[in-house]
Parts: C-alpha cells; structure tokens; sequence
C-alpha cells in the first residue's frame, strides 16, 4: 500500500506492507534513527512519537494508520539548530545516560507541557510513567522536565 | 578560550549532543547495502531431544535466503564454543535443547520481516525430556546429569577462609544465627537489547563485527581463538562497540546470535545484522544472581561478631558462561565479610547446571558483590534482632574503624580506606534516625507498620591487579592512549567501553585536571579495536579505578616530556620549573611561562635537538590494588496491612566513592543504581513454570520500576580517597544497586520483626507480605 | 516481533466496515490497537484481514444525551481523562481509565475497545458492570442496545456478532447523592489488575443505600458483578458492619485463578478489602466529599 506521512515537516512516501509498524517505516524507510525499539508489548515507550502532537507508542501502530498524518521524532524537536528547552533541560540536568529512552521521554514531555505548563512533580511522574528508563531513576528527568517548564514559561513571559 | 575545569564540576556531558537529537549510532542504526537479517527459532522446551528440523517451507518462503542448524555448524566446529569460566556452550544444539528459548536455527532473509516469517516456517520436531530445574535437586546423587559431555551436574566447588575455626566458634559462641536468604535470578534489561552486525569481507579474509558489547578487545580476542581453526586472524577482525544503550553486564557474554551472525555473513558474503527483541532478550541472554545462600553468624553476647559461614549452591544454567574474572568461579563473593571486623570467616559457593539458560553476569554489580552483600547486611541484621540491639549500634559496634585501613579481611581482601562510622552518622543524621525509631514504637502500639532498614555495605571493585585478576589470562589492566595535537587539542583513547556512564566527560576531566587542558579541546573515543589501545571493557565499576587511572598517569607521562620542553624553550632547567594547571612557570617569575598549549606546537615545530618530536603517551595501568567504595543506606517503609503492599516512604543514601571527578555525573549513576537496587528488591525475578518455561518473557511480567514506583532519593556523600589510586578515585556506577536491596529488606523485615518475622527472600511482593501478615495475624 | 501478513482496510464509514467485516468473517476489528497490535507481534493473532475503524469519522464524542453519557466507539481513554464532565460527574470512570495501562497508551487505546476485547484483566468492563451500563452493536440491520451484563460472555467471548461492531457505551447519568470509585491493586503502572473493584452508589434522603452496583476485575473468566454484595448493601445505611459483610461477600464469589500477581487466597482477600475501599470512597463522595 503506499502511504505519505509527514514527518518533521517533510513527506516520506512509501509502498509498504500493511503490517509494517510505524516505527519501522521511520526508521527504515525515512531513515530517521533517533526513535528505538525496546519491547514488544506496548510498554517501554522508547518508540514513541508525536502523532499529529499527540504523543504514541509507534511500534503498536502500523505504518498504513499514519497516511497522511504529521509525526514529530526527536529529530524535529531542534529548531534551526537550536535546542528545544526540554532538549536543553535533559542536558542541563543530566537528564540522560545511556540516551536509549531519551527521544521517547522528551517527546512525551513535550506535549505533557503544553497540557499542563506548571506541573508538579507528582504530575511529571505520571505523565512519563509510559517511558522506562533503566539508567537515570528519574530524578533527573523529572528535573529536567521541570527545567523545560520554567524555561518555556520564561519565553512566554519574556 | 574555554577554561580547564577538572575535578569537582559538574561539567555538562560532552555525548549529550548527539542523544539529544537522535543523532546517537546504536547496533540497530548500523546498515549497509545489501544488508541482510538474521532471525532465531527458539526451542519452546526446557529440555528436549530434537528428532527432526525441517527447513523446507522457511527456504521457499519469500525473502529467505538461508536456515542454519546444529548439523551445519558441526563440520566448521562452531557448534560449541567456548565461555569464559572455561565451560562450552552450544551456539546451536545438534541433538539435545538444554533450556527454554534457547537457539535452535537461524534464518537469513533480505528483511527483518522475511526473516521472522521464516523462523515461523521452520518446522522442528522435538521430544520432550524432563527438566532439572532445581539446582537442590540437581546435586542428589540419583537426579541425571543434563549435560552429556560433563560427569556431574556440580560444575564447581570454591570455598575460601577457615572452615574448622568458623566451625568451632559457631559451636562454641554466646550466640549464632543462622537464615536461609535467595536471591533470585533476575535480567539487566537494558533499554537496548543485544544485536551485532557481522561484515565479511571475502577478498580481504577481514570481519567487521559491530555489536553491543561493553568489552571489544576481549571480544576481538575470543573471536580469534573461536575462529582462529578457521583462518580467521586477530589482525583480521576488527570489533566496534557502537554506542551502547545500557549494558549493567548484560553485553559482557558472548550470545550465540553473535556467533551465527558472523557465520552467515561468511555464508552468504553479505553484512548480516542480528537485532534481538526484548523476549529473546529476556527469555535466552544472561541473567544474574540465582544464589541460594545459608548464612551463619557467632557473635558474644555484647554484639561483637565473632565468625562468619556463607554457603552457596548458585544456579549456572545449562552452561557456566558467567562473567568473572578466571580465577574467580564465585566472583568476589568473598567480600561477605561486608564492613565488620571480625577474623573467622569461611565462605562456600557450589557452581550447578540445570535446564535454564546460562549465564551469572552482574546486573549492574562487580562479580556477585550484590549477592556477598545482601547475604552479610541481612545477616547482620537477623543478629541485632536476635540481641535485641537497634541494628544501627550493632553495626557501629562491629564496623572496621577508619584508623584499621589497610585492612585485611578474614578472606584475603586489603581493603584500602574507609571511614563507616562518619557514613553511617551522616544517614541516620539527615533522615533523623532516632525521631523515626520514637515514630514507629507509637505506631507499633496503635498496629500500624512502618520499619527502618540500614545497609552499611562495603563493595569491591576495579578489577583488577595482575598478579590475581586475569580473563582467559588476559590481565584485567586498562589503557588510555593520550595525544596532544600541535594546536593543542587532544585525542583520548581508551580500552573501556561506554554504555550511558559519561565516559566521553569524566575522562575529558581527568585531562583537564592533569594537563590543564579544557574539556571541550579533547575528544575522547572508545569501542573500535583497531584503533583504541587494548583493554578489557567496561563493567564491574571499574572503568574510572583502572582506565581513569591510565588516564592520569598517562597525562602524568606526557607532563614529564612537556617540561623538559618547557625547560628547552624558556632556557631554565627542569627543576626550576613549576606546574601550575595548563603551564610551566620559572620558579619565582611567574611571567616566564609556557603554556601546555604552547608547548604542544613546540613539540611539532621547536622540539629539542635529539628528542622525538610529538607529545603523546600511552599507560596500561596495572592496578596496586581493588578499590573499596562504600556508604550507608537508610529506609523507611510503610506496609498496607489489607493488601501487603510496601512503600517506600524515604531513602537516604550516603555514597562514599573516593574522589569526585563530576559530581552531577555521580549523583546520576547513584540515582540510577539506586532504582536499579529498588527493582529487584521490590519488583523483578525471573519465573520459570513446573517445565521450565519462562513466564517472565516481556515487560509485562518482568516488572521494570517507572517513574511511579521510583521514590525519590536522597542522596550525600563522605569523601574517603583511596590511597593507591592516581587521584583517589574509587568507581560508583554501581554501589547503589548493591547497597540498597538489603536496606529495602531489612526495612520490611524490621517492620514485622516485632511479630518474630526474620527474613523475606527479595523480591518482597504485596502477595509475600500479606501471607506473613495473615500468618502472624495482624493482616485487615 | 513482526506479525503475520495481513489485508488491510479502512473504510470511511460504519456501513462499510460492516460489509467487510460480512464477507471476511475472520477479519480483526482495529481501533486503539494496544491489545490487538502486541497479540499480533507475538504471532498470537494472525487475522486475515484488520478493518481499522480509525478512519471512520465523528466517533469520538463524550457527551450526555436522554439521561445517558454517551462514548462514542473511537473514544481515546485520555480524551476521558481530559473530560471536564467525565471528571466532575463520573469519578468512577474517571478513576478507571486512570488506572488503564500507562498515559501514552491512553492516548490510542478506546472504552469501546477496552470493552470489545473481554479480556477480564481490562479495567473498564467491572466499571460498566458498576454503572449498569450498555452498549450499542451496529450491524447490517442497524443499532441494537445490548445491556452490560449480556455484553460479557466468558473469556473474550462478548455478544457481538462477527459483523457488529460496538459503536458506543451509554452510561446511566447519575441521580442526586450518586458516588463512584475504582480501587485497582496492580504491580505498577501499566500492569493489569491483580484484582480492582468498581463500585458506584447512591444513597435516599436518609442516607441509606438506594442502588449500588460493584464489578470485580481479573478475579473470574471475565469481569464480574458481585451481586450478593450489591444485595446485602441495597437498602442498608453504608456503616462499617454492612461494608464488610458485602465485602465478605465479593472475597467468596469471586473465582480468582493464581498467577504471577498472587495466589488465590491473597487475591479473595484483595477483593474483600478493596471492595470495601472502593464503597467508603464511594459512599463519601456520594455524600459530597470524595
């Protein structure tokens, strides 16, 4: 089937197997690397994506379900070369290690805070209870999240 | 120009770059053209006969360009081969599958999804025997031996101490405990499971093997001597470890799959890539622990701690590929010994194969001190209740003191420094020990239960020095490889292997401390044999003890070239010059100096007549001795009386890991060992079925802590260098997860010690407490 | 994991998945795909054919209409959770989809599906049990209502013919001193249930029990309404002594088997004291301060 998907402001198109999983089709076909595979039942998160800003597990989705949808990867998070604040606040608050969970955990806070601005941090905890991490015991990434927060806050005041 | 920052700063972490934007180069990232996909057929047996494979329908289905077999490998010799406690291990079964999921066929086809359609068309006929599963049972003279090649299902017996004096004090103490403590058998799980990209190049005879392994030079090593029959050469494979997301020991063995990649790509002249899902990752990779533990202790009756007996019947699986150093069945399980001074210690370890998948890695540990751990500081713990002594005296009554280092341990270790007792006032004093001790008599009295856990551990690590540490004989030392560019930027390569640990910034600082040089002018690389020096890998906290070490010292070496230099170019003599970080100053004339900057283009351009050119150095640093960092942990729990369910109510740990290169990078491996102790306290095992079926095979089941469970954790330090280290460091990604279990359990235990309660085996599981609360008769 | 080949079809409209679900009796209907999609990773579905309802338009509704919520087949759980109604006027379902997997998952995973699938682990079956719920199946000869505890028919087994699909879930609007929650007892986030129970009430003037629902989740072959617990409390002022002996009640009637999340025994006993957590909370927010 041939599918268009939109990824990061540019279009993919593809003639592929109903069966291909998204996160195969970004990986492979539009070669975009940056979202991983960790498990097979829905649980780690490490693939997910934004589907039309909307944060999912794109390895339980088929590539056929995001025809002509827009999809953000960590790739698009940067914007002219510029870190987004919760790509900065990872990196500030040593909100990664191995980096494997790290796409995953930054697309979910993404659109976490666009919900909520001001969380706290009980409310990041379950809003990235969706993203494993096996190397950080999410200390960091709470911070992290917390640091994008009153970054994008600052923005908006400023 | 950016500044030299070294020690004690947080520097932010120089890898983060490419992790940010997706730019990181993991195993699944590697492809090249015409790359083909390796899959794996899985017996569904724990132990079986296998009558029959038929290929057939997996070779004409569409895609599929080849199926391997047992039979196939045998007339190469690749069937078997061998594991580094001087076991084999089947790569492919010809007749017999010894253990649920293990490889039974590869199938090779032009796609990740041609290739799992194949593994589905593989049709094998197997006959099912019955498993031994219990390694108790595994040692009855009457239960059959599993595997055909050996004479007894006991692969080993390793004991160390003195039994007849241990023995002899235990029967003649004022008092002894004595408590049966398993640790089960749990899976690292990293993020990233395990994969490889083989590439043969046929005209070269050259093998290219990209994979997920935190030790490459090893691995180069055992490639060779597996392949060496076959023509392969070391100076012809070159091993890359690419950027590892997590390893924990996981990535220390080496997997049939990485075998039978390397022979399809010989096969079929085509890079082969072999990723595997978390199932096989779950289900067939190494897990760690399995050790069934009788602990003893004698002590008077004051709360002096007189002797020590640990025996162990450890569980290998159906082959013993354990991670360990060759002299070093057990690992350094000798380290039970913990924090306590006491001279009679005798410890005892039998290695016994059953139907389960091989292995005994660390999980995050140096060689089974986890198990060494959790067995002494629960032990210390059933003694206390037993004296009727707050756990806490107890311990600062028997700890070593700071002024007993270097001190000798009744199984043989040196420790090198410490100060317990500063550690263990610092926790009870920041989570206000006595208050929470005054809370938990008044909710004891209104039935409520809340317990305080305390773990003092000691661990050891850094292995390891020559004169005892070897794998496969090669010596456990490690390398950095340091050269200064004309414009005074560096390149530093090291024989360690990265897998999240900020390798990439600390050993940046390291030179920076040394040499004066800032962080952002060096680059740091790891993982490609061909060109970073020799050295066996990352694991066992010993990468800042050993290749930190090598870092140092070979600054140390490049520093010495650079003032004679200096001394050339500012026309003095070399002792009257003086180091002052990044340049050479004239002993009282500050402004004659030369900075390491300019001394490094001088070494290019205006060297000294008969000297080398360039300012390089290389150290393979044989370490004095192990490291022993330590700390105190302090837990308080809240237990559900209607639903068994435990809580973590705080968790104060103070680390004390020697000098501090970065502190935010420290506090982020504790942070992380800290939930990586917590899961298997609390959460994780692997669970096999009456056949011996994994029931535990995805992250369903095998419960990995999210953001939800994980307390938050506090976490300070005490700073104790150790003595024989360049700088005093001691390695810390992994104490945590050895500290903590013990103090979670004995937070559990101390809540319903009350009610006569001694132990509970880890994983403490809501069902597991509710039955002892029901038993005891305080359940809702 | 890579599932078997399949066909794939996603037609625009309900009358068009019917006729394909029609002529492909062994199709698959797909619409959060987060039980589905895994079951097929595994190989342990292998459909021939998946008719995807994500296409299909105006399915997302959550909305009250004639005394009901209605929740329309392609309701997303986190659209639930994003419901200023939902949260303020059905705590109990509020409570349920909360507890429902993990927050990305909730992002695709639908009420309609959740329901569809029968699987006894699933969350929101006890909660339609609790609610005296019913859901609407659409097939060739248009809508017929089926009420909730007709819909579960064993382990997932449901009363949907092979070409109905379950278009929306009506959920009775509460009556004055009405009060609901959800007590599910899981290993961690995105477990399933070692046991949960629903419970929703609402009390007379006096304070006594008018109607009381309470479904118990993962303790039987599928989810079930613990009715000599509903009958001992309806009627009864909600003090401690009725609470127990209903809670006394659920622990006896309902069939847990052992598994990894705990033997029989430990999960009897969970349902006796989360049954009697989940009618305090419900009673107290029946009465205003939940």
């Amino acid at each position: 089937m041939n599918v268009t998907i939109n990824i990061n402001g540019k279009e993919y198109s593809d003639d592929v197997e109903p069966r291909l999983l998204l996160v195969h089709f970004i990986r492979e076909n539009a070669n975009l690397t940056g979202t991983h595979v960790g498990c097979d039942t829905t649980s780690c998160g490490a693939c997910t994506v934004l589907v039309d800003g909307v944060p999912m597990k794109s390895c339980t989705m088929f590539a056929v379900q995001a025809n002509g949808k827009s999809i953000t990867t960590v790739e698009g998070l940067a914007q002219n070369g510029k870190l987004a604040p919760i790509q900065e606040g990872f990196h500030e608050k040593h909100g990664l290690q191995c980096g494997f969970c790290t796409p995953g955990m930054m697309l979910t806070s993404v659109a976490f805070l666009k919900k909520n601005p001001h969380p706290s941090e009980e409310e990041i905890r379950w809003a990235i209870s969706g993203n494993l991490c096996r190397c950080t015991g999410y200390v960091n990434i709470v911070e992290a999240v917390q640091y994008a927060a009153e970054k994008m806050a600052e923005a908006q005041n400023g | 120009m950016a500044e030299a920052l070294g020690f004690g700063h947080s520097v932010k972490r120089k890898e983060d770059a490419r992790f940010l934007r997706g730019r990181g180069n993991y195993i699944e990232d590697i492809k090249f053209p015409g790359m083909l996909w390796l899959d794996i057929v899985r017996s569904p047996f724990a132990h079986a006969k296998i009558k029959s494979i038929n290929k057939e329908k997996a070779l004409a289905t569409p895609g599929v360009a080849a199926v391997i077999t047992g039979a196939d490998l045998v007339p190469y010799k690749l069937a078997w081969m061998p594991t580094l406690m001087s076991d084999q291990q089947m790569v492919l079964p010809v007749d017999t599958v010894m253990y649920y999921a293990q490889e039974v066929a590869a199938v090779i086809a032009t796609s990740r999804y041609a290739a799992a359609d194949g593994v589905a068309a593989v049709d094998v006929d197997y006959e099912p025997l019955t498993p031994v599963l219990n390694p108790h049972k595994a040692l009855e003279p009457d239960t059959p031996v599993i595997r055909a090649d050996k004479q007894s299902n006991r692969i080993w017996h390793w004991e160390v101490g003195n039994r007849a004096a241990v023995d002899d004090e235990l029967a003649n103490a004022d008092v002894v405990v004595a408590e049966d403590i398993y640790i089960p058998r749990i899976h690292v799980a990293s993020m990233e499971t395990c994969g490889c990209v083989a590439k043969w190049d046929s005209v070269e005879g050259h093998l290219t093997l990209y994979m997920t392994t935190q030790a490459p030079h090893a691995i180069r090593t055992v490639v060779a001597l597996v392949t060496g029959h076959l023509g392969l050469m070391e100076h012809k494979i070159r091993v890359i470890s690419p950027d590892i997301g997590g390893g924990f020991g996981g990535k220390v063995p080496v997997y049939p799959g990485y075998v039978l990649a390397t022979a399809a790509s010989v096969l079929t002249g085509a890079p082969v890539k072999w990723i595997e899902d978390r199932t096989e990752n779950l289900q067939a990779d190494s897990f760690a622990r399995d050790y069934h533990i009788h602990g003893e202790l004698a002590a008077t009756k004051e709360g002096k701690i007189t002797a020590m007996k640990m025996g162990v019947v450890a569980d290998h699986g159906a082959f013993d590929s354990a991670a360990n150093p060759s002299k070093f069945p057990a690992g350094l399980f000798s380290i039970a010994t913990g924090s306590y001074d006491f001279q009679k210690a005798f410890a005892e370890v039998d290695g016994v194969y059953t139907n389960k998948p091989p292995g005994g890695i660390a999980y995050r540990c140096s060689f089974r001190v986890t198990e060494a751990v959790h067995a002494i500081e629960r032990m210390v713990d059933v003694l206390a209740q037993k004296l009727e002594m707050d756990p806490a005296d107890l311990r600062e009554k028997n700890f070593i003191q700071p002024e007993q280092f270097p001190y000798k341990s009744a199984t043989g270790w040196e420790y090198d420094s410490g100060n317990y007792p500063a550690a263990l006032e610092k926790a009870k004093s920041i989570i206000g020990y006595d208050a929470l001790r005054q809370e938990q008599k008044e909710k004891r009295a209104k039935g409520e239960l809340m317990g305080i856990g305390i773990s003092t551990f000691t661990e050891i690590v850094g292995a390891g020095p020559s004169h005892t540490f070897d794998i496969l004989g090669i010596k456990m030392f490690d390398s950095a490889e340091i050269r200064i560019h004309p414009t005074g930027k560096v390149i530093a390569r090291l024989g360690t292997k990265s897998q999240g640990q900020g390798h990439e910034t600390t050993y940046a600082q390291i030179i920076a401390e040394e040499l004066g040089i800032p962080e952002d002018d060096v680059a740091v690389e790891e993982g490609d044999t061909d060109t970073a020096p020799y050295g066996l890998g990352t694991y066992a906290s010993r990468s800042t003890p050993t290749s930190g070490a090598a870092t140092a010292v070979a600054c140390r070496k490049i520093k010495d070239k650079a003032r004679k230099i200096a001394a050339y170019l500012l026309e003095a003599r070399e002792d009257d010059l003086e180091w002052e970080k990044g340049k050479f100053f004239v002993k009282g004339a500050p402004d004659r100096a030369k900075t390491i900057q300019e001394i490094a283009f001088a070494a290019y351009t205006n060297h000294p007549q008969g000297m080398e050119a360039g300012l390089e150095a290389v150290d393979y640093y044989d370490p004095p001795n192990l490291t022993f960092p330590f700390g105190a942990y302090i837990c308080v729990v809240d237990i559900d009386r209607g639903t068994g369910q435990v809580k973590i109510r705080r968790f104060v740990a103070v680390d004390d890991c020697g000098t501090i290169i970065n502190p935010q990078i420290v506090d982020g491996q504790i942070a992380g060992g800290l939930t990586m102790g917590m899961a298997p306290a609390l959460l994780e095992e692997i669970v096999y079925d009456e056949n011996g079926v994994n029931l535990t095979g995805s992250f369903s089941d095998y419960l990995l802590p999210t953001s939800v469970e994980t307390p938050k954790w506090e976490m300070d330090k005490t700073v104790t260098p150790s003595p024989h280290h360049p700088f005093g460091a001691k390695g810390v990604g992994e104490s945590a997860t050895v500290g903590a279990p013990p103090a979670i359990a004995n937070a559990v235990v101390d809540a319903l010690a009350h009610l006569g309660v001694t132990n509970i085996d880890i994983p403490i599981t809501p069902p597991k407490v509710w039955a002892i609360l029901k038993e005891k008769g305080v359940a809702l | 994991m890579i599932p078997a080949q399949f066909q794939y079809a996603a037609p625009a409209s309900i009358p068009d998945a019917i006729a394909l679900l029609k002529s492909n009796p062994d199709a698959k209907i797909l619409s959060g795909g987060q039980s589905l999609i895994p079951l097929m990773k595994f190989r342990l579905a292998q459909p021939a054919m998946i008719v995807d309802l994500n296409n299909i338009g105006g399915l997302d509704y959550i909305r009250e209409q004639g005394g009901w919520l209605k929740i329309g087949a392609l309701a997303r759980e986190s659209e639930l959770e994003d419901s200023a109604l939902v949260r303020e006027k059905y705590p109990l379902l509020y409570d349920t989809t909360l507890s429902v997997a993990d927050p990305i998952v909730r992002n695709r995973a639908t009420l309609a599906g959740n329901l569809a699938h029968a699987d006894p682990a699933n969350d929101h079956p006890a909660t339609m049990l609790a609610y005296r719920a019913q859901v609407v199946a659409t097939g060739t000869s248009g809508n017929r209502t089926i009420a909730i505890d007709d819909f579960f028919q064993g382990l997932f087994a449901t009363a949907l013919a092979s070409d109905e699909i379950l278009s929306e879930v009506q959920i009775p609007a509460p009556v004055a001193r009405s009060g609901g929650a959800y007590f599910k007892m899981e290993r961690k986030v995105g477990d399933f249930a070692t046991a949960g129970v629903a419970v929703q009430l609402n009390l007379d003037a006096s304070g006594k029990i008018e109607q009381i629902g309470i479904g118990l989740t993962n303790v039987g072959l599928q989810a079930l309404r613990a009715k000599r617990s509903e009958d001992a409390l309806r009627g009864e002022m909600p003090d401690a002594k009725w609470i127990e002996r209903a809670a006394m009640f659920a622990q006896e009637d309902c069939e847990p088997n052992a598994d990894l999340r705990g033997g029989v025994e430990y999960k009897r006993n969970l349902v006796r004291v989360l049954t009697m957590r989940a009618i305090e909370k419900a009673v107290a927010r029946a009465r205003g301060n939940g």
